[in-house]
């Protein structure tokens, strides 16, 4: 062959792949094609190694008008109106340089939205961390968390929620996953095809640089000491830009004047060209001789593999074009002619005279290879030491220690609860998102869902980011099936009714069978609990890869939940609200802990529903890392409405006190309510257990156990504890 | 009595902005492109929050030179109502229609929260319903909302009971852990000599409804309103 191997190591191509490329071909490639064929077929791009589990995954459903294989997936809320929404990963570029890779992370997912129509109005996020007793760690957290805000803030998305979870195993990989979600009539949906042989394509938006040449074969591998060097491969991003396109392209498809559209994501100007043409059945011809660069000299090969951020293709009406322009000059942006659409499949690229690469659209959107690779679960299992208490993973062993054996003190345990890393206060992230921009927030970063309204309606969206690692570590297929009925329980808890769901799957290394274990247990769970909730996937992404120094992360599902709130006096918080409601724990008859029962969670989230809409309910949370005594410590809390409030509870005894206090039962919820009768014989009649256990009122936390006062806290020391936890970690 | 609420690439609160105007308030608005030369017609004009140019150079350093603002500033001159929240505040310090600078927040982050505020002075068209000291709860959203002004412009504004609104506690105290930005005096927002131009970091159009967390800053607009219909 005439391609030497090094040059197939550097394009992440393996000869047998190479061979696939030749038959296809009838020929050798050129260079350009084969780095064109490189980024189509990175796993990145073409889910090689997922595809075969990914089919298991429900994607149909009432409310579902699209689901995977576009930019976004979409569902209707009623009232003539669609939502779009997904969720996608930033992992390998947020850990060689944390603020442009995340930053830049936000603004693909923002275009995915845009690009099919729907103007964003929230965003969240999924962060994954190494323990920030780390310099690296806390660098890395800092630099995210402000490229995130960077980017949102500037484009006037409301960041609305998300989590933050640390463990050692993200220490050299940590996980950066951004979701965004749009809103638009549902008759205006744009899809990425390039329909009309003749119609011009058309560039907008910024100019092609040489940045991020490589960045999906990049996202297909894992790190080792070069990690530094691959920095230039990172994008740059820029939010004003993405704000004026995100106008631009609105305006030009509210005029009627656009065909198709696909942003230049993942593998840039080659991933749109050809995935257009491939699913209109079309060929796309491109002259990259026009195409706006940033930098003098770009070979055919860096133009089409570039991944400057902020562009946008799209395909018109050859007699719209001039209006197109004059939309896009409006707001200061380029709009260039740069091919047409053809009827012969391919994607023709020419430059300074030359074709430089021909290829069939179809051959690289859908003929990637696609691997069936081996499975075996891994020989060693993960110890269950900390399987009733999660969220001590990522907590310093002495802290754990000292968790696990003090057998008196239990205002001390709380403390270290509340201010440990996993459960303490996000505001220091948070606080630096704008997330009340657009001003729709009803329930914003720290709640259960956060609930944005719909303007015009009486109608709220609910939304969650779930991902429970540590379980899904222990045990796959039940860690994701507890990923989808906590998402489901947080979106109930906020008065909605969850409608579908979009996920993040960040793994390890595929070609370890033990990883494509996990991910094929994660598949079967997930779609097992899917089903179960009535929630299909509309479309999410796939990383894989996430290794550095051949160790493999978590295997970290990361499930977004969207839900609808059908009246806006359904929304309800986690809080507590007054004195003297009654506080009251609803639960299976069978503890389970690290996995989840589907008929007891559904009958769970049932109740809350039914009770919510029949005005039953003053707050709802649900009951996960820490347990109760956690759980009721954070209903406590200043909010909004009130400053801090106390309650006393009689802890239910039935095991030992410190699992009665801290375990992490599954399908728990904490609701307080003025009409306690109605609600036990509610919860009695579906076989609930259902315990009375306090009041609200004072400014103290008392627990009592079996008739003794372990534990009576000032709920604002406790609260100093919580808030202080993140800050004090960072300084 | 006719609003507008002026668009600069990046402003990204204008649709807030119109929405308290038109739909909260039912009043009559609309949006002015920054590449307009005149704002005949307009009785009141907004200019909203967001990342003009995207805030790249100094906030406001470019927004300044949009066609708009010279109309604007003409329109100020006559006794307009001008109206600039957040960005908008900035781009009215750096179009001189405000005394004083914007700086960086002296923890140097963005920083989104409720705030409580003291009303300074109900000798405006923006504070015309409210009573001298009353607090109210708005929401601030900025990375650079540090108002700064020499010793003698700060003197000056304060003298001329220029300053509309405080950083307080919940009480109304003034104190240095009510201040979220390093603002000199807790200033929070100014008016003009004329006092018919009021620029403030926080933001009344994020706080116009109870399910929003606050509707205190309804009763600026709803000031607005006031003063023209008495005018």
């Amino acid at each position: 062959m005439m391609v030497s191997e090094d040059v197939l190591t550097q394009h992440n191509l393996t000869e047998s792949e190479y061979q696939k490329i030749v038959a296809i071909l009838k020929r050798e490639p050129t260079i350009t094609e084969l780095g064109i064929f490189s980024v189509m077929w990175s796993e990145h791009c073409s889910y090689k190694s997922s595809r075969v589990h990914l089919r298991r995954l429900p994607t149909r459903g009432a409310a579902v008008l699209q689901g995977p294989g576009e930019n976004a997936g979409i569902i209707d809320i009623g009232d003539g109106l669609a939502v779009a929404f997904k969720i996608e990963s930033h992992n390998h570029p947020s850990f060689i340089e944390p603020f442009q890779g995340a930053a830049t992370g936000v603004g693909g997912i923002l275009r995915d939205i845009f690009t099919m129509g729907a103007r964003p109005i929230a965003a969240m996020n999924s962060l994954r961390f190494g323990p920030l007793d780390k310099q690296q760690n806390k660098r890395i957290l800092e630099g995210v968390v402000g490229g995130i805000a960077f980017y949102g803030n500037c484009f006037g998305v409301p960041t609305v929620g998300g989590e933050v979870y640390f463990s050692e195993s993200y220490s050299q990989n940590p996980l950066v996953n951004a979701f965004a979600l749009g809103i638009f009539e549902k008759d205006k949906i744009f899809y990425g095809r390039a329909h009309g042989v003749g119609n011009p394509v058309i560039y907008v938006g910024a100019k092609t640089g040489r940045d991020g040449i490589h960045g999906a074969t990049m996202a297909s591998a894992g790190f080792g000491e070069d990690a530094g060097a691959k920095r230039p491969n990172v994008q740059i991003g820029d939010p004003f830009m993405e704000k004026l396109l995100l106008e631009a392209c609105l305006e030009a498809m509210q005029k009627g004047l656009i065909v198709g559209i696909q942003d230049m994501g993942a593998a840039g100007l080659t991933c749109s060209s050809c995935e257009m043409g491939a699913r209109a059945g079309t060929g796309v011809e491109l002259d990259l001789d026009v195409v706006p660069q940033r930098e003098t000299g770009m070979t055919a090969y860096e133009i089409m593999l570039s991944e400057s951020q902020e562009r946008m293709l799209l395909v018109a009406e050859k007699s719209n074009e001039k209006a197109v322009f004059d939309v896009f000059h409006k707001w200061g942006l380029d709009a260039v002619t740069v091919g047409r659409v053809t009827n012969d499949g391919l994607l023709r690229v020419r430059h300074q005279g030359h074709i430089v690469a021909e290829i069939p659209n179809g051959a690289l959107a859908d003929d990637a290879p696609v691997y069936q690779r081996p499975l075996l679960p891994p020989k060693s299992i993960m110890s269950s030491r900390l399987d009733d208490y999660s969220f001590l993973d990522g907590c310093e062993p002495a802290l754990v220690e000292t968790f696990l054996s003090e057998n008196n003190d239990w205002n001390k345990l709380l403390t270290i609860a509340v201010s440990s890393p996993n459960l303490s206060s996000r505001r220091w992230v948070w606080q630096q998102y704008d997330h009340m921009v657009q001003s729709n927030t009803l329930l914003g970063p720290g709640s259960d869902a956060a609930a944005v309204r719909v303007k015009g309606t009486k109608k709220a969206l609910a939304m969650t980011l779930d991902g429970p690692a540590y379980r899904v570590a222990r045990n796959p297929r039940e860690g994701a099936k507890m990923a989808v009925a906590e998402a489901c329980r947080n979106i109930v808890c906020s008065g909605g009714r969850p409608l579908a769901a979009t996920n993040c799957l960040n793994f390890g290394n595929p070609e370890h069978p033990e990883v494509m274990w996990q991910f094929s247990e994660v598949v079967d769970g997930m779609a097992e609990a899917c089903d179960s909730f009535g929630t299909p996937i509309t479309g999410g992404n796939v990383s894989f890869y996430n290794e550095t120094f051949g160790g493999d992360i978590y295997p970290t599902p990361v499930l977004g939940m969207v839900g609808l709130i059908e009246d806006l006096s359904l929304v309800t918080g986690s809080s507590f609200r007054e004195s003297g409601d009654s506080i009251v724990l609803v639960e299976p008859v069978s503890r389970l802990v690290g996995k989840v029962n589907l008929e007891d969670e559904r009958a769970v989230q049932n109740l809350v529903a039914a009770a919510i809409r029949d005005g039953l309910i003053r707050s709802a949370h649900d009951v996960s890392e820490g347990g109760l005594a956690v759980a009721i410590a954070e209903c406590c809390y200043s909010n909004l409405q009130r400053p801090a409030i106390g309650a006393e509870i009689n802890v239910p005894s039935s095991l030992e006190i410190r699992k009665d206090l801290f375990g992490e039962f599954s399908s728990r919820v904490l609701l307080t309510t003025r009409d306690a009768a109605e609600l036990r014989k509610r919860a009695e009649r579906t076989g609930l257990k259902f315990h009375d256990i306090g009041k609200v009122g004072g400014s103290r936390l008392i627990l009592n156990y079996e008739n003794l006062r372990v534990a009576d806290i000032r709920v604002d020391e406790l609260e100093t504890a919580w808030s202080e936890g993140l800050p004090k970690l960072l300084s | 009595m006719k609003f507008g609420v002026v668009i600069f690439p990046g402003s990204n609160c204008e649709q807030d902005c119109y929405y308290a105007i038109g739909t909260v308030l039912g009043k009559p608005v609309e949006y002015i492109w920054h590449q307009e030369t005149s704002v005949k017609g307009f009785d009141a004009v907004v200019l909203p929050g967001g990342f003009a140019y995207g805030d790249y150079l100094r906030t406001g350093a470019l927004a300044k030179f949009s066609p708009v603002m010279k109309a604007i500033a003409d329109f100020a001159k006559k006794g307009g109502l001008v109206f600039g929240i957040c960005n908008g505040f900035q781009i009215l310090t750096e179009a001189g229609l405000l005394a004083g600078a914007l700086l960086r927040n002296v923890g140097l982050k963005y920083l989104c929260k409720f705030e409580y505020l003291r009303t300074e002075t109900t000798d405006t068209p923006y504070t015309n319903l409210m009573h001298k000291g009353q607090v109210l709860r708005i929401p601030i959203g900025h990375g650079d909302g540090n108002f700064f002004a020499d010793a003698d412009t700060l003197k000056r504004i304060e003298d001329n009971d220029q300053v509309v609104f405080r950083y307080t506690d919940a009480k109304g105290n003034v104190t240095p852990e009510a201040n979220p930005n390093g603002s000199l005096n807790n200033i929070a927002g100014i008016v003009n000599e004329q006092r018919n131009v009021l620029g403030m970091m926080p933001h009344p159009d994020r706080s116009y409804e109870s399910i929003l967390g606050s509707a205190d800053g309804k009763l600026i607009f709803e000031s607005m309103v006031n003063a023209l219909v008495t005018k």
